[in-house]
């Protein structure tokens, strides 16, 4: 179950949320209107400078403190509510709220990581979550369906170049605003369908770099991998693929003596990162990866046993990737090409114009 | 009798398609179709079904006797555990086509996805079919208990992508894949293995190819310019050994 689909235009050209909010909600069947999001890029042109937090808070007193300990660590260069309405069958559980903010000079030199580190202070307190975090972005989730959420949250509002959406049909945790996807870091966001058996394990693996787990459920550890092996550890993308749905030894043996040198040593080296367990994936990335060129990513990824659906499409400069074609068909009703990715293998779409 | 699909929910729609067959229609067309599920589920006689656009997850699951025409792309599920009939499908068909069927045809043009004729059975005198044009992904007759699947390989010019994908017939335990072209031993499963064609499998592939070809208006003889290669079980139970309560 769930729902995702993922749109972006590989100019960088900026269009508005009707499309994705359209594919998604095609897709509604697939989802049960405990969780709904999306993540846009492009969102924030004339503050592209800072890093956008977008924090779910519980009350404006819960505003308060967290503006304080933020005015701790990071200059705040401006900050207001994000803009919602009321919207029947959705509780308003949470005040989202977003904050422009810069590292102080002293820490400019690992910036990103003073900012996930601050993330994770603030998400440590309870009551309050940084669902996103990165520059001329941000993620936007609640309760409900996802065309009730994008109701929620005025997103016809909007423009960007690259859009990710969900709608969460919840199986093991309970349905709550944090734990809607997409789940995000830095620039880095992902919207994931399947179950993830290995949880504990990716889990523990991360804690050892530092990354701490608070939605209470399983996916969030998807973005907290892709941030280590990709951002931090520079993997390029297939590598990257190849440690979350890594092939079977069986498969391994037969392959020529140097892939198999890199598979094996991947497979010593990220045992823990691997991800068990049935999934469909897209993530978004707004910065260039290692061995990519251009101004963002888009990466479609299914597990090795491909026991989650993905469809990719393309028209034109856009790239479309979904649990459905009839999703994509539902924005899109002649795409040039249509293809159902491998499993295991990344599907990759760039953007090589400016944003 | 046409009926327009637009942005109906598949239960609107499927009522529709139950009402005009209880008054009487035995040729329907359902267009704009996109991403309703459950089309021709558990329909029952000689009804013509064309669907125009994308039809939704289960298409013709439990479905009896029907013949339904897709002129585009299906999804997941095509004749999920169908009796009878017959599902053609003139783009590709995704996961799971066939899943658990046990009789009727299921003739695709293009390629087909992951687990295609999982659980499939003989039914008394019903063998179930399944002919793909293009190739087929991982597992691939998983599990399978009888009936007949074809590979055909073809329209696959830009020869990127194997015909088969890994673990093929892996659990198999009765009917037969038949593949056009060579076949290495390293794609089978465990239980499987290669067999010589004999005069009863190439009399049942060139059958029930020549209602295929005729079905996509394609030359018999370019399809028989490469030999076929037979999967068979290699035991009946090949997974004996794992119980220990006999």
């Amino acid at each position: 179950m769930c729902s995702i689909l993922g749109i972006v235009n590989a100019s960088g050209k900026l269009f508005s949320a009707s499309s994705i909010i359209e594919g998604i909600t095609l897709m509604n069947e697939r989802c049960n209107g405990l969780g709904g999001g999306f993540a846009a890029y492009g969102l924030y042109p004339e503050y592209k400078e800072y890093y956008a937090l977008h924090i779910l808070l519980k009350d404006f007193e819960q505003k308060d403190r967290v503006e304080e300990m933020l005015k701790e660590h990071v200059d705040i260069y401006k900050d207001e509510e994000i803009e919602t309405r009321n919207v029947q069958g959705i509780s308003q559980d949470y005040l989202p709220w977003r904050f422009f903010v810069d590292v102080p000079e002293r820490y400019a030199h690992d910036a990103d990581n003073y900012i996930i580190d601050l993330s994770m202070k603030i998400n440590d307190t309870g009551n309050a979550l940084v669902i996103s975090s990165g520059k001329n972005m941000g993620v936007f989730k609640a309760i409900g369906y996802p065309d009730q959420v994008a109701k929620l949250y005025k997103l016809e509002k909007y423009e960007a170049y690259m859009w990710l959406a969900h709608g969460r049909y919840p199986t093991n945790t309970r349905g709550w605003w944090g734990g809607a996807h997409p789940f995000s870091i830095l620039d880095c966001s992902i919207v994931h369908n399947g179950e993830i058996t290995s949880y504990g394990t990716n889990r523990r693996f991360l804690e050892l770099y530092g990354y701490k787990c608070s939605y209470f459920t399983d996916s969030e550890v998807l973005a907290y991998l892709w941030d280590l092996l990709v951002r931090r550890h520079k993997l390029p993308i297939d590598v990257a693929s190849e440690v979350l749905a890594p092939p079977f030894w069986e498969q391994i043996e037969r392959m020529p003596g140097e892939k198999r040198r890199i598979i094996e040593a991947l497979r010593i080296t990220y045992g823990p990162a691997m991800v068990n367990g049935p999934f469909g994936i897209v993530i978004a990335n707004s910065t260039g990866l290692t061995g990519v060129a251009g101004n963002g990513t888009m990466v479609g990824l299914s597990d090795r046993i491909k026991l989650r659906p993905l469809v990719c499409a393309q028209k034109d400069d856009y790239t479309f990737m979904a649990s459905e074609e009839s999703a994509i068909k539902a924005v899109c009703k002649n795409p040039d090409i249509v293809w159902a990715p491998g499993a295991g293998k990344p599907t990759v779409a760039t953007v090589t114009g400016d944003v | 009798m046409r009926i327009v699909a637009n942005y109906k929910h598949y239960k609107e729609l499927n009522e529709e398609v139950v009402q005009a067959i209880k008054n009487g229609a035995a040729q329907l067309t359902l267009e704009d179709v996109n991403g309703q599920r459950f089309i021709a589920d558990c329909l029952k006689g000689k009804l013509k079904i064309d669907i125009y656009g994308t039809p939704g997850n289960d298409l013709g699951m439990f479905m009896d006797g029907p013949t339904v025409t897709v002129f585009g792309n299906a999804q997941d599920g095509v004749g999920n555990t169908m009796s009878s009939g017959k599902i053609i499908i003139h783009g590709d068909g995704r996961d799971i086509v066939g899943h658990s069927m046990r009789g009727g045809k299921i003739f695709v043009r293009g390629d087909v996805g992951y687990r295609v004729g999982i659980h499939m059975k003989t039914y008394k005198s019903n063998v179930p079919i399944i002919v793909a044009g293009g190739r087929a992904g991982d597992f691939l007759g998983e599990y399978m208990a009888g009936g007949i699947i074809i590979i055909l390989g073809m329209h696959n010019t830009a020869k990127k992508t194997e015909i088969l994908g890994d673990w093929v017939a892996t659990g198999q335990h009765g009917g037969a894949i038949y593949v056009r072209g060579e076949v290495d031993d390293s794609k089978l499963g465990n239980g499987a293995a290669q067999f010589p064609m004999t005069a009863d499998d190439e009399m049942t592939v060139k059958k029930v190819l020549t209602e295929y070809c005729r079905v996509f208006g394609l030359g018999l003889d370019s399809v028989f310019e490469t030999d076929f290669t037979k999967i068979a079980p290699v035991s009946h139970r090949p997974y004996a050994a794992l119980y220990t309560c006999e």
